[in-house]
């Protein structure tokens, strides 16, 4: 893939920069950031980093410490589903080791990993705001809560059937 | 204000928070991520106390100390159990991960982690799970990363990114994997980088000059001393053992460099261990050149009684070798081993500024400036602290305005960033060629140095209507005169910055004029003349002539010149030097490099470097300062420029005695002979001082190995180290085991601070004078009634000629010339000489980056670099690097093409 914005992406990325003062473009970083990751296959490679600090005029390493900083970034290539499974205190509490340990022993990849069909990946993230549901995960824009092992499995399923259904 | 510190009343100074509060009042309070240069973040939670409601509150709440400021009779407990508890469990946390390799680290030994550990009782393990590691970076040949010591305590990047300015280390993801390093391996592009292995607590960031030759601070011989590498005069501690100089780190001085240094002076000091050092008297062209003392004695009162004798002083000798020099040659044949131009350019400020109408600006005077004026000065090359400065006056204004706006307290550092974001003070930095301080300047002008002297009559006028106008300027040089003027109106002590580095008085009479048309009838306004060498105002101060001037007499023939600490191919273009040792029969050199004069030398005498030596320096503010040495070298013979000059008094004046010539009479009868070094012996303490009857200790009481350090050489203990005549400090561990004088202390340490941040042992408050500080000797006094005399003689627009060039110096940042280049890791990193040329001036030559081209009367051709906003008519040739030649600066030259 390379590394440019096509027309859409960079009207969109137009908007984001102009919702900030003149000369505060860094303000943007963030979005800019998603909007990367999404147009790049889903991770963002330090050459996607080095694209977003030209276009954002500032130098790469801003980029970087930005970017290291979030688990939402990923930094290396990722699945087509991504688990994101929350490990902070509360869902650990509420067995988030034990999801982990499920899905790493299912799908054989431990986390951070990618399954060899590139299919899935796992990911352990920091508190996601749905404690009151724990444990939980977060799998593309959605939420899964009340996370056991039956449900993880209905997850795997699920996703194996949409991938086998747009293909 | 009274608080109450476990239930023990103290004074408190309003504005400062608890743990600055407790740390002047003595108590020992573990911290690490607040710093007094860099205020508080809250970053480490180490520093918690309780605060009670009152006496009756048995509960308290437990706060960071560093992040809540002081209130009257605000009761706090350091000692109470839940505080201790947690600062125990902080500490805790904090070395699950720290490899706990203290035998192998560079800092174990100096170490605020080991200090506070420590301190806050953690003493034993309960984690016995993986620690994580990291891939440490390399970072140049100056500093080391050690990346798995870090306790994330955020004080590399704070000083770096936020103080220093230095965009290339950064701090990378987040909770337990938090990374603080570049962004790939590579030489950290700071000039002052160095500051980080003071700055980091632990052993993540350190001195890789020292790894070469490694010694614990309490294995060190140390002593004060000053940097020599510039005209500011930083402090420093330096260390030895074995005879060799092993580091130099900052030493506190409230009002010159605080706790930082600059990487050319904190690494410049290994030539003083370098192979090239003249160790042996040397008279040439006998069969064996290496004589004895008595041989030279004899060889020098022959020619000390020759008719011509002149003395060529030196701007990086002491005050005392110099005038041991015109004493000896007499005061009539007593010159400056300068340019010409350069001391008509050093006398101009020393006449300025004797003039008292003026306030002399030390380096705090810079830092708490509200608007700076840099006119000409290339002052991040030629001073660089003084850069650093300026660089805190621009986000001290500013922080200062956002903290007066929401009345946070000035140590509130976090909140005060939020809400500066990128505004600065007022700077305006007008240079020649730029430099790296115009990014935060809101006015950058690069002119030739004519104009740049208009631009500044110009704000003079503006501020001073009865100040004459430019005729025929143009409108824009106007306009940038009136935004210049307009903030000037405005601070309420702005401070003017300038020097020699542009090579043109009329720059030096045009910084007078503004700051002069700014003072009113309260106070005075500042300014700072940059001088090239670390005792040039010293030397200018003796208003000796030049060396150049030598060529006046019509009999200068046939001299026997007598030339102290100086290569004059280094001050004066190759054919002068040369012209001036065709007309010396005799040629006597005191120094301690091998160098070009000394190779004209039939007579050479081994010097002292700073560290082997006593003496005083003024600095370009007009503050003597002394410095003390670390040590003697074990090659007997080298000695202070000034005892040898005295034995030469002796032996030529046939006086059979020494007296009258230890080093505070030589004070006295410099002090007595020209009455404006009145006072510079206080600079220094007393050779007779003592702490009930006891000398000052140079060597911690825990130095190692005494017995049996040179049992290679023989198996009974050395003698120690002994001073010829009398000295306050003493070259062992024995002596007086309390507090030195802070002034004179030769290292920080107190019981349970073995790092350098014990100075705050030794001040009246963090970050503050030291206790029983001695006020600094500054030769310059403001006069308070004194009108001052405006110059007002405003030079031509600059018009670039056909096929000539103006010819500038361009400076670097970690080159003083010869000397801080013997550190082999400074010298690394230093850039090939070239020669700086405009676009335009690069196509008419029809040369391109990289090509070669010569300028007369240089003799090398140097690569072209082809500068955009440098002006047309100007060329700039680097100076200073090793190698390079000496122009006749500010001079017309002609260039070819090679
Ligand atoms: S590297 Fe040093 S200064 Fe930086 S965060 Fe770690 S311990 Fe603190
Ligand atoms: S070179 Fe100058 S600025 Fe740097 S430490 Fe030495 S005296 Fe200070
Ligand atoms: S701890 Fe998992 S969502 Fe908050
Ligand atoms: S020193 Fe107070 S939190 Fe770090």
């Amino acid at each position: 893939m390379s590394v440019q914005f096509n027309e859409k992406q960079l009207t969109e990325f137009n908007r984001l920069v102009a919702r900030y003062p003149e000369g505060k473009q860094k303000s943007a970083l963030l979005p800019v950031l998603h909007l990367a990751q999404e147009s790049f296959g889903g991770w963002l490679s330090a050459e996607s980093m080095d694209y977003v600090a030209e276009l954002l005029r500032i130098e790469p390493i801003e980029v970087y410490e930005v970017a290291t900083f979030y688990s939402m970034y990923n930094l290396q290539p990722v699945g087509k589903y991504l688990f994101e499974v929350c490990q902070t205190g509360p869902c650990m509490l509420r067995g988030s080791d034990d999801i982990i340990a499920y899905i790493g022993e299912k799908l054989n990849i431990k986390p951070g990993q990618t399954t060899e069909d590139g299919m899935f990946t796992l990911k352990t993230v920091e508190c996601l705001g749905a404690c009151g549901y724990a444990p939980m995960m977060q799998l593309g824009k959605h939420y899964r809560e009340h996370l056991t092992k039956e449900k993880v499995d209905a997850i795997i399923e699920e996703c194996r059937n949409n991938a086998a259904v747009n293909n | 204000m009274t608080i109450y510190i476990d239930n023990k009343p103290y004074e408190a100074k309003a504005g400062k928070n608890l743990l600055e509060a407790c740390l002047a009042a003595g108590i020992n309070l573990p911290y690490f991520c607040w710093h007094p240069s860099l205020g508080s973040v809250g970053a480490c939670r180490q520093c918690a106390v309780k605060v009670f409601k009152d006496e009756k509150d048995t509960q308290g709440r437990l706060v960071m100390s560093c992040m809540e400021g002081v209130r009257d009779g605000v009761r706090i407990g350091v000692e109470e159990a839940t505080a201790k508890a947690f600062r125990e469990q902080v500490i805790e946390w904090m070395m699950t991960n720290h490899p706990h390799d203290c035998p192998v680290c560079d800092e174990g030994g100096s170490c605020h982690l080991q200090d506070m550990t420590v301190m806050t009782g953690h003493d034993y393990r309960r984690y016995h799970y993986k620690k994580r590691t990291y891939k440490n970076q390399y970072l140049g040949p100056l500093i080391n990363h050690e990346m798995n010591r870090c306790i994330q305590c955020y004080r590399c990047v704070r000083y770096y990114h936020d103080y220093a300015g230095g965009d290339d280390l950064n701090v990378f993801a987040a909770h337990n994997h938090v990374y603080f390093g570049r962004d790939k391996d590579g030489v950290l592009q700071s000039p002052f980088s160095g500051n980080l292995a003071e700055v980091c607590p632990t052993g993540v960031f350190t001195d890789k000059t020292l790894k070469e030759h490694y010694t614990r601070k309490w294995d060190l011989t140390m002593a004060p001393s000053v940097c020599t590498h510039c005209s500011v005069g930083c402090n420093i501690t330096a260390g030895e053992r074995y005879g060799k100089l092993r580091c130099v780190v900052n030493r506190y001085n409230e009002e010159v460099n605080g706790y930082f240094l600059c990487d050319r002076g904190r690494f410049g000091y290994e030539f003083v261990n370098s192979e090239n050092r003249v160790t042996q008297p040397l008279i040439r062209g006998r069969m064996s050149e290496a004589v004895s003392e008595e041989e030279l004695m004899h060889e020098l009162s022959v020619l000390l009684s020759q008719q011509k004798l002149v003395g060529i002083g030196s701007a990086r000798a002491s005050l005392e070798s110099n005038f041991a020099l015109r004493q000896l040659v007499g005061a009539g044949n007593f010159y400056a081993g300068i340019s010409e131009t350069e001391a008509y350019l050093t006398r101009l400020i020393v006449q300025v500024m004797q003039e008292g109408t003026l306030h002399s600006a030390s380096l705090k005077d810079i830092e708490q400036a509200d608007a700076v004026i840099v006119l000409g000065e290339d002052v991040w090359n030629t001073a660089p602290m003084m850069a650093l400065a300026v660089r805190q006056a621009a986000m001290k204004t500013a922080a200062n305005n956002a903290a007066a706006q929401l009345s946070l307290p000035a140590w509130h550092d976090a909140a005060i960033k939020e809400l500066v974001q990128t505004d600065k003070g007022f700077l305006a930095n007008i240079t020649v060629a730029g430099s790296p301080i115009d990014n935060i300047a809101q006015v950058t002008v690069h002119a030739v140095p004519d104009d740049i002297a208009r631009l500044g009559f110009a704000v003079a006028h503006e501020l001073s209507n009865t100040l004459p106008a430019l005729a025929n300027a143009d409108e824009k040089l106007l306009q940038t005169a009136r935004q210049i003027a307009a903030a000037l109106q405005q601070s309420k002590h702005p401070v003017i910055v300038s020097g020699l580095s542009c090579v043109n008085s009329a720059v030096i009479r045009a910084a007078f004029d503004i700051a002069a048309a700014l003072n009113n009838t309260h106070w005075k306004a500042s300014v700072a003349y940059v001088l090239p060498e670390c005792n040039s105002m010293g030397l200018a101060l003796m208003q000796a002539p030049s060396a150049e001037r030598i060529f006046d007499s019509s009999n200068a023939n046939d001299m026997t010149a007598l030339i102290l600490e100086n290569d004059l191919y280094r001050y004066l273009p190759q054919a002068t030097a040369d012209a001036f040792f065709s007309r010396c029969s005799n040629v006597i050199a005191l120094d301690s490099i091998h160098n070009n004069t000394t190779e004209k030398a039939q007579v050479l005498i081994p010097a002292a470097t700073f560290a082997e030596a006593d003496g005083s320096m003024v600095n370009y503010e007009g503050r003597t300062q002394h410095y003390y040495k670390v040590f003697i070298p074990k090659e007997g013979h080298i000695k202070e420029s000034f005892h040898w000059l005295n034995s030469m008094r002796i032996a030529k004046n046939n006086r059979s005695n020494g007296h009258g010539l230890s080093l505070d009479e030589l004070l006295h009868e410099a002090e007595i002979e020209m009455p404006v070094f009145e006072g510079v012996h206080d600079a220094m303490l007393s050779p007779h001082y003592s702490i009930h009857g006891e000398h000052i200790p140079r060597e911690p009481h825990r130095y190692s190995g005494r017995t049996a350090m040179y049992a290679n050489l023989n198996v009974s203990e050395q003698k120690p180290l002994q001073e010829e005549g009398e000295s306050a400090f003493g070259f062992t561990m024995e002596g007086f085991k309390g507090q030195p004088p802070a002034d004179a202390a030769p290292f920080f340490w107190s019981p349970g601070w073995n790092s350098g941040q014990s100075v705050t042992k030794y001040q009246q408050e963090p970050g503050g004078a030291f206790k029983g500080h001695i006020p600094a000797v500054q030769l310059f006094h403001d006069k308070v009634d004194k009108a001052p005399v405006f110059f007002k003689d405003i030079p031509e627009a600059f018009v670039a000629r056909k096929q000539k060039w103006l010819v500038l110096p361009q400076y670097h940042v970690l080159a003083s010339g010869e000397l801080s280049s013997y550190t082999k890791a400074l010298a690394s990193l230093l850039p090939e000489a070239c020669v700086v040329l405009s676009e335009t001036d690069a196509a008419l030559l029809g040369v391109r980056d990289g090509d070669k081209i010569r300028v007369h009367p240089g003799t090398t051709a140097l690569p072209v670099k082809v500068h955009l906003s440098l002006a047309n008519g100007v060329v700039l040739i680097s100076a200073g690097l090793p190698g390079t030649e000496v122009y006749n600066w500010g001079d017309w030259v002609k260039i070819e093409k090679e």
